[in-house]
This record gives C-alpha cells, structure tokens and sequence, in this order.
C-alpha cells in the first residue's frame, strides 16, 4: 500500500522542546473497555489497547505535513488515508477493530458476512445488512455499491485509487459513468434487488474479500450526489461523523458527529469526540512539537516521528512510555534490475557481498527495523522466514567477500563490473545504504555509481520508469513496499509478476519476469484454501530471492508516540498505525 | 502622474504574460529535456502501477499529449475570456480572469489564490511595521553613535539576524518561546475580522522572526546611508545656517537615506506579499508561499502559475507605490 512521499523542504535541523510529560497513568479509566486495556509503557500500545475508555466528548486533533492523496473513499490508495476514510465511509468489508494480528483479519462492514464465491471463484456475493443510512437520512442501496465500483473505471477522474475492480470485473470495456450514465451499461456488477451486490469476473480470484477489505471502493456513492472529481470535498457520510462544509486540500477539515449512523449495525467503530479537527500541511517538526506538547493528537500519516523527536523519545523515559515501536508493514528491500544485469551470478555475487550490519544500522539499528529474510514482511499471513540465499540476516554480519569473487568468476567478470546504483536524494537513511553499498561491493571490484533522485519523481520517473533504468544503465536502488492487503499476494504480487510491470510507476524496478513464478500467479488464485494460497506465495518468495532478483534488508518499524490524552489507542496491523475510528479524547 | 500610473500598469500587462510563457515552459520544456515523457507526466496523477490505458485517459484529460504553445494559448484565452472545466458530473464556470483549475484539489486557482492572500498579506505587512521601525530607528542611531558601544552591539546583532536564516531562527523560537517557556501562545492564523485580538497573538512569532531579519539588513542600509550622507555639504550648510540638530537629521540627513531604502523595500515587501514560503512552512501558515510550495511538489501547473503571477502583480504594483512615494520623499523627483 502507498505510504506519502516525505515532502521536501527547505527547512532543515530543529530544536525540540524539552517538555516534561509525565508518564500517562493509563489502564482502564473505569468506564468501560474491552478487557485488552494496557498500561501506558514504552511499546504497550502495539498488543493492547492504552487508556481504554468509552467516554464521550472532547476534540480529536490530527494532522500532517502534508496531505490525503484523496478524501474521496474512491480515489484513494494511502494507507492512512484508508485507515482515515472509515471516519465517515463504510464499505462491505473492512478491518477488524483489535489490537495485535487480529487486526488483519476481515470483517463485515455494510455486509451481513463475507462474500460467498461461486463459479469457481468468479462470481461473489454479498448481502448488505437492514437499516443503513447516509447522513442525509436516505437509505443506503446496493445500487450506490455498484455506482461507487463502477466510478472507479474512470481514470481520467479518479486516477489515484486502486484499479483492481478495472481489472478484474467482467465488464467488456465499459469507460464509467461519466461517459456513459446509463448504468446499467456496467455489467461488473449486478443488484438483483437493494440489498443484494453480486460482483461478476473474468477469471477466478480468490482474495476477492481481501480485496474489498483493503479498498475504500466499495463505500456507497448515490448517483445523484456524485460530483464527480469534486466529490472528494465533502463525500457523503455513511460512518459514525460527516464533514462539516469542505475539506480543503492542503489546508484541511472538520468532522462532526453523524445523528444518522448506526452503531448497532457496526462493530469495528465508536463515535467518541464531538468534533474531529484536520490539519494539512503543517511543518515536519511543528507536528511532532505539537503531539510532545498534546496540543495535536494524532500524526495522520503514522509513519513515526521524525529524527530530532525520535531522538528526544528515545532518551526520555517519561516520553518513552507513552512511545510505540511497532513493525510498520514495509519491507526497505534492494532491486536489482534482471535487465541491465541479467547474469544470475552476477547478481549474486552483489547478494554475497551486501554488507547486512551496515544496511541495518544505516536504518537505525533495533529501533529502525529487524534484518529481513523473507521478501514478505512478518505482518503478512502465513508468510514462512525463508532461507537465507546468499547473505545472512545478522547483527554484524558484513557479507562473503570469497563468495561473491567465485559469483564474479562464474559470471565471466573476475575482476568486478561497473553499475549504477539510485536512492531518494532527500532520505538520508536511503543516502547511507547506497554509500554502505558502494563501499562492500568495492571489496570485490563491482564499481558502484551513486544517483539519487527526489522523493516525489523517484518511484514513478526515474526508477519506477524501465526506460530510465535501461537508458541509465541501472543495475540496483533502494526501495520500500508495504502489501495492499496483508496476503502474499497483497505483498508480492505486485512486485514479482511478469504482467504488473508498467512503462511509468512500476512496482517491480527489478523487472522480474520470471516464466516459473507468472506461471505460478496464474494459477494462485484459483486455490480457494488460503494455507495452500500460502504455500505458493512462499514459494514464490523463495524464487525471488534464489534468482537474487532482490536483497532482502530490513523490515521497518516505527516510532508512534501517543499523547496522554488519548484513549483507546493501538496499533492496528493492517494500516500499519493506529486505528483512527476508535480513538477518544480526555478533557 | 495618471499616464505615468496607466503607463506602468501596461507594461505590467506585458510582464506578467512573459512570466506566465516563462513558468510554462520551465515546466514543460526542462522536464522533457530530462528524459521526462508525458507517460511520466500523467503517471503524476495517477495510482500505483497505472496501466497504459489509464495513463492515456489522464492525458486525454489534462491535454498533457497538446503542444506546449497550444496549452500556453487555452491559459491565455481562459484568462482574458474565461472557462469551464468538467469534473465528470458537471462543467464548472471558472469566469475571467481564470487563473485555472487544479485538478489535484479540484478547486479553481482564483479560489485558492484569494483564500491565500489575506494569510500572506498580514505576515507580510506586520513583520514590514516592525521592520521598518525598528531597523531604520536603530541604523540612525547607530549612525549618530558611531564608534559606541551601542553601534557595535547593534550591528553584531544585525549581521546575525542577516546571517541566520528563517528556518533557524523561526523553530527555535518556536521550540522555546512557544512549547518550553510558553511566553506567547502557538502560531495560527485567524481572520482580523474574525478575531483582532487572536489575529495580533497568532502571529506576533511570525512578525518578530521575520522582522529581525529584515531590520537587521534595514539598519546596516540605514546607517551606511545616514554616514554618508551626514558628510555631505548640504548638511554642513544646514547646521551652518542654525537649524536645530533634529531638523538637520530628521529633515535633511534621513530623508535623504530613505530614498534607497524605500527602493528596497518596495521590491522586499512585493517579494513576501507573492509569498513568504520560509516562513509559511516554519510556522505552518497557510499563505501563497505555501500554496505554491504545495503547487511545486505536486506538480500542480495551474497553481504554480496563479501563485507566480499573483507574486508578479505584487512586486509589480509594490514598486509603482515606490515610485509614487519617492516623489513625497525626495523633492527632486517632485519637481522633475
């Protein structure tokens, strides 16, 4: 799933305040709870749930520095702007509302029970639950579903979400409403009747509900409130609060309590502050000043606090209770381009020569993440740790310099070859992995040049673009993914098979089409038992790293800090950050 | 005076159509000459991974595919005639003069700009009261003590205002005035009609952050200025003739000074009035400077084109206001 790109300033270097919070009593404030409750210490928020409590009332503040790829639940492909979006959407399927692995698990939303597949897997279906209602007060139908899905095939104006409906749906080359308002044009789709949505295939597809879990698509849109590329400003509620006037891009928004909604019809949110705040675009260090002063609740993005905060947690005591360091979903792996270094020895023998410890310390050592051996980060279901080909995932392991000769050897090039290595000029811990490359594979005589690139082109211009790679003669980058939904193919899929390759934006930079593993994603979905779904993906995984296509690097984790007049707080693993329908205010 | 005033607003007509082809083709010309193709381009505005049908349905949209010069010549017609722009259910009326539509937030540019401006224009205004005061007030003393422990100091102090930049001065005054010491409350902007007395607190950091660094180049000027002229004959003619010390300075000496100073401050004031981007970020403003920031690193071509001709306007009739007040400063200019 997209996390924002860091925006770039001018700004640099910051003095942070030394404020002395005190650590948050914590516990359960008596009036209500789950019985997952947790005391307020460094990490708690992560298994259990910290301040749990049902008390009404308060303003929930949150920010960011920079924006929502889109406020339109249709148009938006972010993580946190999917955790976000439950505020005021709902969709058939979403996240269960637990701390800890639960998280990850699927729960019926506007349905009654997950989709039922039929015809091997084409057809699913899914029956909505009596009762429901927009803000306005009309019933919500199964015909606005099909409206929400259908809008989505139309690129030009909701370019920015997901595409797999687009993909997937049985839908002849049907363009959207926009061009053609006749719905029932759209054939992706079917509503027998007002509660009942039957989604039509091309082909089997397994994950179907993982997949309407993930994706904001699925919350209802009445045809006739649609605006179209400017329904993002003010979407009409059917979650617990609606939007008060617009939302303004980069400036922001406020949403209040929705008299309309529910919540006996809706297990996985509450409806605790009177009033939510949002601030866009705010300075990087302003908002974490802000979260250590209270003044700002919630870092919208949940990506962590930045280096001088980080810092200042981590030597504090009393800030570091009210501190999480959770594993965030992504996996900051290395590409190494099939293409511009096709021989599989010689890209072994850059695996044999990685300098692990020094990748890992360049992230930060234990607080930045853990050594990876697997692509697929740990929060992903049945992902099996994998063999470690080539390298080792160790603290102070520094490569096999005589490996990786006798790879060099092997692949005709004895003495070293020359390639082209690229990062993201303005993330120093990127900046420090392509030095510590540079350095280890000039132990064995593979001559690295160093390119960075901004933030904001990097994944879609000159990485993300195979003419660039090929033009640039890249041979290796750094890179990060997080799983669209926590499945091997939620992670995987995108990165490893031969069809998601794209001529700009591309998810797979090592452009690995391998016969074997397209072979293998063909027929993946077809399997309806997800253990033996597993055992592919693993495989799959396994192939990746033996073809040395990819060096595995580190898992990340982030450093979240929760103000101590916030109740109900965790983390939630399938948006990697905290779970935002849930959250209350003290005071 | 009046054909001198119409006089400069034509050519001001002419200036801002060249910065408008000039930023247009910075933005279109020097990516292409990257390597950057308008698969790239509408890649911008698009998900992960689009597909190539996806890319070409955004090109189609935006008319990415279109000449640059066939592009240039729809933002000049929708200026001088406006537009309409179709947001999939409806074709929204953008009237003259339309600066444009953006279609990251879906919002007309006149709009944004509009909604900017009152933000930029007080920190601009309010950082220029202060700076304008204290600096000219302590370059002439400093000028009138030459030598003296006051000079000194006072030009220790200015040469660091001039030396540190906002980003510095501007967080750590926010980390201790405002978080640590809590001396004045957290930086934000609310509309003087609103409140007054929330506008004044909101952004006296602000003021103060940005006024030390302009005042402390206002007072080096000044006392240069108020040195030499202090040499000049016609100052030893006025105090040969009896005027009073205060008349000769204050009369003779700074007014003198001020001509250059008010030359600078014409082109300083237009400059922050197009946006004070260092100081918008630090303090989290939200102000033309930060909604071209956003413009920049969004890609958002109609934005950045409505921010820099705004920011163009405001230098453009800043300095007719200077050239306008010369004449009630300097005499000469009066009668020439």
């Amino acid at each position: 799933m997209k996390r924002p790109k860091v925006l770039a300033t001018a700004a640099a270097g910051a003095v942070l305040l030394s404020l002395g919070l005190s650590a948050c009593g914590g516990g359960d404030d008596g009036d209500g709870g789950d019985g997952n409750g947790a005391t307020a210490k460094f990490d708690a928020g992560t298994t259990g749930i910290v301040n749990a409590s049902e008390k009404k009332g308060g303003v929930l503040k949150m920010g960011m520095s920079d924006d929502f790829d889109s406020t339109d639940p249709g148009n938006t492909y972010y993580a946190f702007g999917n955790n976000f979006i439950r505020l005021y959407s709902r969709t058939l399927m979403t996240y269960t509302s637990k701390p800890g692995a639960d998280s990850t698990k699927s729960s019926p939303d506007l349905a009654q029970a997950p989709g039922v597949p039929s015809d091997g897997n084409r057809t699913w279906t899914y029956k909505l639950k009596p009762g429901l209602k927009y803000e306005d007060g009309t019933p919500i139908k199964a015909a606005d579903i099909k409206y929400a899905v259908a809008r989505t095939y139309d690129r030009g104006v909701l370019g920015k979400g997901p595409a797999y409906f687009a993909t997937l749906l049985n839908a002849g080359d049907y363009k959207g409403p926009y061009k053609d308002k006749n719905l029932d044009n759209f054939k992706g789709v079917e509503t027998p009747d007002d509660s009942t949505v039957i989604f039509k295939l091309k082909d089997p597809f397994a994950e179907f509900n993982e997949l309407v879990t993930f994706s904001g698509q699925t919350a209802p849109v009445p045809q006739a409130k649609d605006t179209g590329s400017r329904y993002a400003l003010h979407p009409l509620s059917s979650g617990p609060y609606k939007w008060e006037g617009d939302y303004q891009p980069k400036k922001g928004g406020v949403l209040v309590r929705n008299t309309n909604w529910d919540p006996a019809t809706d297990p996985n949110r509450k409806q605790l502050p009177d009033r939510i705040e949002i601030a866009a675009g705010l300075e990087g260090n302003e908002v974490d000043n802000r979260l250590l002063a209270g003044t700002l609740h919630v870092d919208l993005p949940g990506s962590g606090v930045q280096a001088a905060a980080r810092q200042k947690l981590l030597t504090d005591p009393k800030l570091k209770a009210n501190a999480d360091n959770p594993l965030a979903g992504f996996h900051w792996y290395i590409p190494i381009n099939v293409k511009n270094i096709p021989n599989v020895e010689c890209r072994k023998a850059i695996v044999y020569a990685t300098d692990r410890d020094a990748l890992y310390r360049a992230y930060g050592g234990e607080v930045g993440g853990e050594l990876a051996t697997s692509i697929q980060p740990p929060n992903v279901a049945g992902r099996q740790k994998g063999t470690d080909f080539y390298t080792q995932a160790q603290v102070g392991y520094k490569g096999d310099v005589a490996k990786a000769k006798e790879a060099l050897a092997a692949c005709g090039q004895p003495n070293g070859f020359a390639t082209t290595m690229v990062f993201r000029s303005d993330r120093e811990k990127e900046k420090a992995v392509a030095e510590a490359m540079e350095q280890a594979l000039a132990r064995v005589g593979i001559k690295l040049t160093l390119k960075g690139y901004p933030s904001g082109t990097y994944t879609g211009e000159q990485f993300g673009s195979p003419a660039f790679v090929k033009k640039d003669k890249i041979g290796l980058g750094t890179y990060g993914w997080a799983p669209d939904w926590p499945t091997g193919y939620g992670y995987l899929q995108p990165i490893s098979d031969g069809k998601a390759i794209v001529s700009s934006g591309n998810s797979n930079p090592s452009e690995f089409n391998d016969t074997q593993v397209n072979k293998l994603w063909n027929d993946v979905v077809k399997l309806q038992d997800p253990a033996e779904r597993d055992k592919v993906y693993n495989q799959i995984d396994e192939r990746m790293r033996e073809q040395a296509a990819y060096i595995p690097n580190v898992y990340a984790k982030s450093l979240l800090y929760r103000p101590t007049t916030l109740t109900n707080v965790y983390y939630h693993a399938g948006f990697g950050m905290y779970d935002y329908a849930n959250l209350g205010v003290t005071g | 005076m009046i054909a001198f005033i119409v006089r400069r607003l034509l050519g001001a007509v002419g200036l801002l159509l060249v910065v408008s082809a000039v930023t247009f083709a910075i933005f279109f010309l020097v990516p292409k000459a990257a390597g950057v193709s308008s698969d790239d381009l509408a890649a911008r505005f698009a998900g992960k991974s689009p597909t190539p049908a996806a890319l070409a349905e955004i090109k189609e949209r935006f008319g990415l595919d279109d000449p640059v010069p066939v592009q240039y010549g729809r933002f000049v017609k929708a200026l001088v005639a406006g537009d309409t722009y179709d947001t999939g259910t409806q074709e929204i009326d953008c009237p003259a003069p339309c600066l444009g539509y953006s279609f990251r937030t879906s919002q007309s540019v006149l709009d944004q700009v509009v909604d900017r401006v009152p933000v930029t224009l007080s920190i601009a205004l309010g950082a220029a009261v202060l700076w304008l005061l204290a600096g000219v007030s302590i370059g002439v003393l400093s000028a009138l003590r030459r030598g003296t422990i006051f000079d000194r100091a006072a030009m220790g102090i200015a040469l660091a205002g001039v030396s540190l930049p906002i980003f510095f001065t501007g967080l750590l005054s926010l980390a201790f005035i405002v978080y640590k010491w809590e001396l004045l409350p957290a930086v934000n902007y609310v509309p003087l009609t609103e409140n007054p007395a929330k506008w004044f607190s909101g952004l006296i950091l602000p003021w103060v952050t940005l006024a030390f660094l302009y005042a402390a180049l206002y007072a080096r000027l000044t006392r240069a200025g108020m040195l030499e002229t202090l040499n000049e004959d016609y100052i030893r003619t006025a105090r040969a003739k009896g005027l009073s010390e205060r008349t000769v300075i204050t009369k003779h000496a700074l007014r003198a000074t001020l001509t250059p100073i008010l030359t600078i401050f014409g082109l300083d004031l237009g400059l922050l009035l197009g946006g004070a981007i260092l100081t918008e970020r630090t303090f989290s403003l939200k102000g033309l400077g930060q909604l071209a920031l956003d413009g920049v690193n969004q890609s958002d071509l109609p934005v950045v084109i409505g921010v820099t001709l705004t920011a163009a306007l405001f230098i453009v009739v800043a300095n007719l206001l200077v050239d306008i007040l010369y004449g009630v400063v300097d005499p000469r200019v009066r009668h020439s």
